[in-house]
């Protein structure tokens, strides 16, 4: 930050600039090392206290933290119940794994950017570092895309390959070999479109929220009027923030079950 | 927005947190809370008897105490009855008592009477014999006369 010249443009760049590991030429071979360490870090946090409370879960009357978990454990499990009918054994785990690990990446949204800046850069010496990792594509492709190999393993493993293929040609509008292009067509677009709309949501609400906040900022960086009307907009963007960040967690979760829910059933 | 490997290294953390929540997370706690399931139904079946206990225990109790009054009323008209019954049978007794009382007594003065009619008729007899030997000082045949008064008091 010291070694260039500080406008607006410089500013935002900044924020948004991963921090970069490349093992090739190709741009491909590029690691964004804060997304992920921020992740695993979280998840690390998050799973560990999880695992934490229940390995010493009771029968009995549950202790605050063991009610915590078992609160928001409950509310996933509902959720699942809803939608999916069958044995919840991975289903059940595997939203609540989205929903936590989600919900908690969207919240790094919260903590101030130029705070946390100054503490990657002196503490951690790291220049560069995006520490939200859903408004990081490759963060959230990557939790769709696993949802939609497991759509297609679980969608296999239901009605068999053979009963797969035949759902590609037969449905939605009928068995007729005339519809056959139809459907494949119709079927390969829901196929793409699922992990698009999956994961470009999230994506989306998670950038344009940290895309505001630093447009505040910059507000915020202008003179007196611009420090206070930033600072209360920043409070109310950072309270809306809280509904979204929540809301998009539940609404990843939601679809995750939605899809695997799908593939479970024949047509 | 640039595709990259961080995508594929993403899926990996995302697969390695799904298998730790699904293999150490959810097992322990899914058990947990059948068990309390399973406790709280039992806890509940368990109250469930125990109201059903309760209410037979009431309906015997009621029955119990029915009988036992009934018994009572038994019990209190047998007594009475044989408290009547002692009654007459001690009215009976003293009458019999009295009567045996009355006719001792009237044996005893039999007795008394017949004892004092005997001194009263051998003193009599002396008092005869006295004032015979009285008047008849003098010559009494006093064998002729014992005869005689033997006969009178035999007579007597």
């Amino acid at each position: 930050m010291e070694a260039q010249e500080l406008n607006p443009t410089s500013y935002i760049g900044h924020h948004l600039k991963n921090q970069t590991i490349s093992f090739g030429d190709s741009p491909f071979w590029t690691l964004h090392i804060d997304t992920l360490v921020t992740s695993a870090v979280l998840g690390v946090i998050a799973f560990g206290f999880l695992w934490l409370v229940v390995r010493g879960a009771t029968a009995g009357v549950p202790g605050k933290r063991q009610a915590f978990v078992e609160l928001a454990v409950g509310f996933v499990d509902d959720q699942v119940k809803g939608i999916f009918h069958g044995n919840r054994n991975f289903i059940t785990p595997l939203a609540l794994t989205v929903f936590v690990w989600v919900i908690l990446m969207n919240a790094m949204d919260f903590l101030p950017v130029d705070v946390m800046a100054w503490i990657y850069e002196h503490v951690f010496h790291q220049h560069y570092w995006r520490q939200v990792p859903t408004a990081d594509v490759n963060a959230t492709f990557a939790l769709a895309l696993s949802v939609w190999v497991l759509m297609i393993f679980y969608s296999i493993k239901v009605k068999g390959f053979g009963g797969w293929i035949h759902e590609l040609f037969c449905a939605p509008f009928g068995a007729n070999p005339l519809l056959w292009p139809a459907n494949f067509l119709f079927n390969m677009v829901e196929y793409i479109s699922k992990p698009l709309s999956h994961s470009l949501r999230l994506f989306g609400n998670m950038y344009a929220g940290e895309l505001i906040f630093l447009l505040l900022w910059v507000w915020a960086a202008t003179g007196l009027v611009g420090t206070v009307f930033g600072a209360m907009l920043g409070v109310g963007w950072a309270i809306f923030h809280i509904l979204i960040v929540a809301l998009q967690a539940f609404i990843f979760m939601m679809l995750t079950v939605v899809y695997l829910s799908m593939a479970h059933e024949s047509h | 927005m640039n595709i990259n490997l961080t995508l594929f290294a993403q899926a990996a953390t995302f697969a390695i947190f799904i298998w730790f929540t699904a293999k150490f997370v959810w097992p322990h706690l899914a058990r947990a809370i059948e068990a309390r399931q399973k406790h709280i139904a039992e806890g509940l079946a368990a109250a469930e008897r125990g109201k059903q206990d309760l209410e037979q225990a009431a309906v015997r109790t009621a029955d119990m105490v029915q009988k036992a009054k009934q018994q009572a009323q038994e019990i209190l008209a047998q007594a009475e009855g044989r408290a009547t019954q002692i009654i007459e049978e001690a009215k009976v007794a003293a009458g019999e008592e009295g009567s045996r009382l009355l006719a001792g007594a009237k044996a005893e003065i039999d007795q008394e009477v017949s004892r004092a009619r005997e001194t009263l008729r051998t003193q009599v007899a002396e008092l005869a014999v006295a004032g015979a030997e009285q008047i008849l000082r003098r010559e009494v045949d006093q064998k002729a006369h014992a005869d005689l008064l033997a006969g009178v008091q035999s007579q007597l």
